[in-house]
């Protein structure tokens, strides 16, 4: 197969693909996730190379499952090797920020109808003292543990009465609507909302709880981020077995490290240190306060939403201090000079329904210099300080001239 | 066909001086300008391969 | 003495932007000398050499910017640099203001034009065969006005083309007109007949010049560049363009420009010719002139201006021989004689500054045939005391414009040979057009002017010899243009081959 044709089986593929939110229910059985295992956003990440945030968090998710009683016990288990860390990505499912994901917490299940494929998420936990930030006291492991025993069966319930949500057609019309998926959701989760509300009013009989769930989603902003990844994984992952493609299949971060995967190379990382977000800051911070890149919500850029598609947001594109309208449909016509293609069904209304760019090749990315633009929340170097504000990241050049070398070394 | 180029409007790309492009507007040709810089930021070991993975014809 | 240099990476402009750039920086107070390049291996040895490599420039990159000005002090020289960031940014915020976003390759390019059919490459030389072999797979006809491809990637290009029925122009292509449209280098012409094939530009422009003041026009000119009809690439182009001229229904007669080629090769395209139809001219400078008319329907000549002579008695049905001169003959036998009286015994070369290559070429030529032995950047090893140097060879464009655009070289070398005793004439040729400088003329009369001053201050007559390639409705004008030459004393003949034959008969050669 020529990489012409490769390519255009991998956007079809991509672009074609329709991925159904069927249920939410714990780890262990959803995804199989049994064992002491920790996963967390980004490519493959030594503990002693991983970020304080970073490890903030993994520890905090130790202590949540109960495998330790403080911090210390925590990180003799890891030391000791008691407890494993490993990407999200490797078991199907996709983090945002940290990207927390363990055996009890109840996680989305999304299935690729095309394809068969299935990729996870957890339940975002809100904004402030989080887990994904990094967050490590009391109140984070409350709110898990919340998640875990009221809100994910809840949602799972009223998921499985829905028969199942169509997320293209959610996110095609959140996105004509002026979301971008990555940073702005509030379309988008609005819409999923709508979608559940009557099967949850009708998913139990506590009517508490039902009103705890209810506020917890409407109190919300990026409740949907985390469907969005999942669903983004769900359409890239089938497109890692078309041999001879350049078009990239996963971008992720770990907080020290962007890594990305080829379609046609399958599951081998390319990666290169983070860059640092910059953009607006929330009062009383600046850019000194910023982590480094981290996330799997790169997975939103690399179906065409999010930064690929900031001219259908420019909301977004003034917030993420990219400027005025022009510099959005500036940014996105520097996005499709990378790309592929154009997305069928993801299309922006201010460009007369142009399709976003979607399929980044990564040798127009060598060719031109232009690396992948991310729409991202700047979360705050020290652990727990929450989101400080929002802005824009590019993926390191780096990781895509190894990819480069890798595709040639394969011909 | 080289005679569909003698009997057709041209529709110009111009890839390199941008007084071409300009001035190919002046007469009323159709021309896009490609902001060209260098493949690779000029490294030619990256260019030879980018060259090696190019589409090949249909 | 300050210097001071900068750096911006992967700003990446082309060298007629960088051109401008440093001409502008040059005329800011206290700035002795300005370099404005890329990165490149290439210019970071210009910029040792000139003695202007600085710190920074070492690391800089073939996509990044190098600026570096030489100035009186160093608040000059920061002045100066402030002021390269403010065009800079002046350019950058143009560009945005339009509000178009500019594709960045070709592919993106082709995907925002639909129905595009032409690429017109000009990147420096390293790049270009693989622009051009882009543009050939998205089924582009091409014109690679680039030049510094190699053969190799000559070969192969043409190859491509060859395989999918498309036109490669050149390498080194800077002028065609395709439809009616002028690309390039390139005269206001009238549409007409007369199809061309040119290895050569200013060799098409003198011949489209010609054709035109004799009130016939073009219907296609394809330029194939210099090599294609050698051996190696084996006149692939020449033969495709040919055909294609031969079934276009605008052309009823076929121009064929070149240097003689490998004697297969010289079979080959006359055998074509022959069997197109048509009437066909074919000069190949230095080579033979003949072809018996009504014998074979293609004419050979020996110089650009007969191949238009003897396009345009073709075309009217008239016979035609090849003469020295078009105008009064005896006038300017008399003109020459009296030339040759005023000038001092030591005064006895012609000394040619050149614009356009072929041109120089044709005029050594010429000058070889009537005088002796011509010296110069065409003739390296070759000792004579008449030269002729072509100032759009590289050895004199690295860094600096091309003298079709920029009179600084030619200027100096006019005020160099106003010294020279030995020197009886100076010979040049003007070209105007799309693309030349705005004056020609007005940029090098001073300079004329005040050399047969200092001349005539040492007690010679410097006799200044010259040819105007243009029409009437080239925005310089071809009137203004001669008018302004003659009034700084040049004599300004029809053609190229005129005004050396003119030269050469001053020189003392017998015509």
């Amino acid at each position: 197969m020529t990489i012409a044709s490769a390519n255009q089986t991998v956007l079809r593929r991509l672009t074609g693909a329709e991925p159904i939110l069927i249920d939410c229910g714990p780890a262990r059985t959803v995804m199989g996730l049994t064992g002491r295992t920790v996963l967390h956003a980004g490519p493959p990440l030594g503990w002693e190379k991983a970020c304080e945030t970073m490890k903030a968090a993994i520890l905090c998710a130790i202590r949540y499952e109960g495998w330790a009683a403080d911090d210390a016990e925590a990180l003799d288990l890891l030391v000791k090797g008691a407890v494993e860390i490993a990407p999200c990505h490797a078991a199907g499912a996709a983090g945002p920020m940290t990207g927390m994901v363990t055996p009890s917490m109840p996680v989305f299940l999304v299935e690729e109808r095309q394809s068969g494929g299935r990729a996870f998420a957890t339940v975002n936990e809100g904004l402030g003292k989080v887990l994904r930030f990094g967050a490590n006291d009391p109140s984070v492991i409350e709110r898990l543990r919340w998640i875990e025993g009221e809100a994910g069966p809840l949602l799972g319930a009223a998921i499985r009465a829905s028969g199942g949500i169509d997320l293209r057609a959610l996110m095609a019309q959140a996105l004509r609507m002026g979301d971008d998926m990555h940073q702005r959701n509030i379309a988008a989760s609005s819409l999923l909302a709508r979608l559940l509300m009557p099967h949850l009013s009708r998913a139990g009989k506590d009517q508490d709880a039902l009103v705890r769930v209810a506020e917890f989603m409407a109190g919300n902003d990026q409740f949907f981020l985390n469907v969005a990844m999942a669903a983004g994984k769900a359409s890239t992952d089938p497109c890692l077995d078309v041999a001879g493609s350049t078009v990239v299949a996963t971008m992720a971060r770990n907080g020290t490290d962007f890594g990305i995967r080829v379609a046609g190379l399958g599951d081998r990382w390319f990666t290169a240190p983070v860059n640092t977000p910059q953009g607006l800051y929330f009062p009383g911070f600046g850019p000194e306060d910023a982590n480094p890149d981290i996330g799997d919500s790169a997975i939103i850029e690399t179906i065409g939403l999010g930064g690929f598609a900031m001219a259908a947001s420019p909301a977004v594109a003034a917030f993420v201090g990219a400027g005025g309208f022009r510099q959005a449909v500036a940014v996105t016509e520097e996005m499709a000079e990378i790309c592929v293609g154009e997305h069928p069904r993801f299309r922006i209304p201010a460009l007369d329904d142009r399709g976003t760019p979607v399929g980044i090749d990564v040798r127009k990315v060598v060719e031109t210099g232009i690396t992948p633009l991310i729409n991202t929340g700047m979360a705050g170097r020290r652990p727990g300080t929450g989101q400080i504000g929002a802005g824009v990241v590019r993926a390191p050049l780096a990781c895509f001239e190894q990819a480069l070398e890798a595709l040639a070394a394969a011909r | 066909m080289i005679g569909d180029l003698f009997a057709r409007e041209l529709r110009v790309i111009n890839c390199g001086l941008e007084g071409f492009a300009q001035k190919l507007t002046l007469l009323g040709v159709t021309v896009i300008h490609v902001e060209w810089s260098p493949p690779a930021g000029g490294d030619p070991r990256k260019a030879a391969l980018l060259a090696a993975l190019e589409d090949e014809e249909a | 003495m300050t210097r001071a240099g900068l750096v911006r990476k992967s700003a990446y402009q082309d060298s007629v932007a960088l051109l401008a750039l440093a001409r502008d920086l040059r005329t800011t107070a206290g700035v002795r000398e300005v370099a404005a390049l890329m990165g490149t291996p290439a210019n970071h040895d210009l910029l040792r050499q000139s003695g202007l490599l600085t710190a920074e420039a070492e690391s800089a990159g073939p996509n990044d910017l190098v600026i570096v000005v030489d100035a009186d002090s160093e608040s000059h020289a920061r002045a100066a640099l402030a002021r390269a960031d403010e065009l800079l940014e002046a350019r950058q915020r143009q560009r945005r203001s339009t509000g178009r976003v500019l594709p960045r390759t070709m592919e993106s390019a082709f995907r925002q034009l639909p129905g595009a059919n032409l690429a017109l490459i000009s990147v420096p030389g390293a790049w270009a065969a693989a622009e051009a072999r882009k543009a050939l797979r998205l089924g582009l006809h091409v014109m690679l006005f680039s030049d510094n491809v190699s053969v190799e990637d000559e070969v192969a290009l043409k190859r491509v083309a060859r395989d999918r029925g498309l036109l490669l122009m050149g390498p080194d292509c800077g002028t065609a007109y395709l439809g009616g449209t002028p690309l390039g280098f390139a005269n206001v012409v009238p549409r007409g007949r007369v199809g061309l094939v040119a290895a050569s530009g200013t060799g098409l422009q003198q011949v489209a010049c010609l054709l035109a003041a004799g009130g016939e026009g073009i219907s296609q000119a394809v330029g194939v560049g210099g090599r294609d009809m050698s051996r190696a690439v084996g006149g692939a182009m020449t033969l495709d363009a040919l055909d294609a001229l031969g079934t276009d229904a605008a052309t009823e007669l076929v121009v064929v420009i070149g240097k003689p080629p490998a004697p297969e090769i010289e079979r080959q395209v006359e055998d074509k010719l022959r069997g197109l139809g048509k009437p066909a001219v074919v000069a190949l400078l230095g080579g033979k002139a003949g072809g018996a008319p009504g014998a074979s329907k293609v004419r050979r000549v020996a110089t650009l201006e007969d191949a238009a002579a003897a396009a345009l008695s073709a075309l009217r049905r008239e016979t035609w021989t090849a003469r020295p001169f078009s105008g009064d003959g005896a006038a300017i036998h008399r003109r020459i004689a009296e030339a040759r009286a005023a000038l001092t015994s030591g005064q006895r070369a012609v000394h040619g500054l050149y614009a356009g290559g072929t041109l120089a070429y044709e005029a050594t030529l010429l000058l070889e045939s009537l005088l002796g032995p011509v010296t110069g950047n065409l003739r390296p090893h070759v000792d004579g005391i008449h030269r002729v140097i072509d100032f759009g060879a590289d050895e004199f464009t690295l860094g600096h414009a091309h003298p079709m655009i920029d009179p600084a070289s030619r200027i100096e070398g006019v005020a160099a040979l106003a010294k020279d005793p030995r020197v009886a004439v100076l010979l040049l040729d003007i070209v105007l057009g799309h693309g030349a400088a705005p004056d020609p003329a007005g940029d090098l009369a001073p300079a004329l002017r005040a050399a047969r001053e200092v001349a005539r201050q040492e007690g010679r007559t410097l006799h200044v010899v010259a040819c105007v390639i243009g029409t009437a409705d080239d925005p310089q004008g071809l009137a203004a243009q001669v008018a302004q030459l003659e009034d700084a004393g040049a004599w300004v003949l029809p053609s190229n081959a005129q005004a050396a034959r003119a030269a050469a008969g001053i020189a003392g050669a017998n015509l």
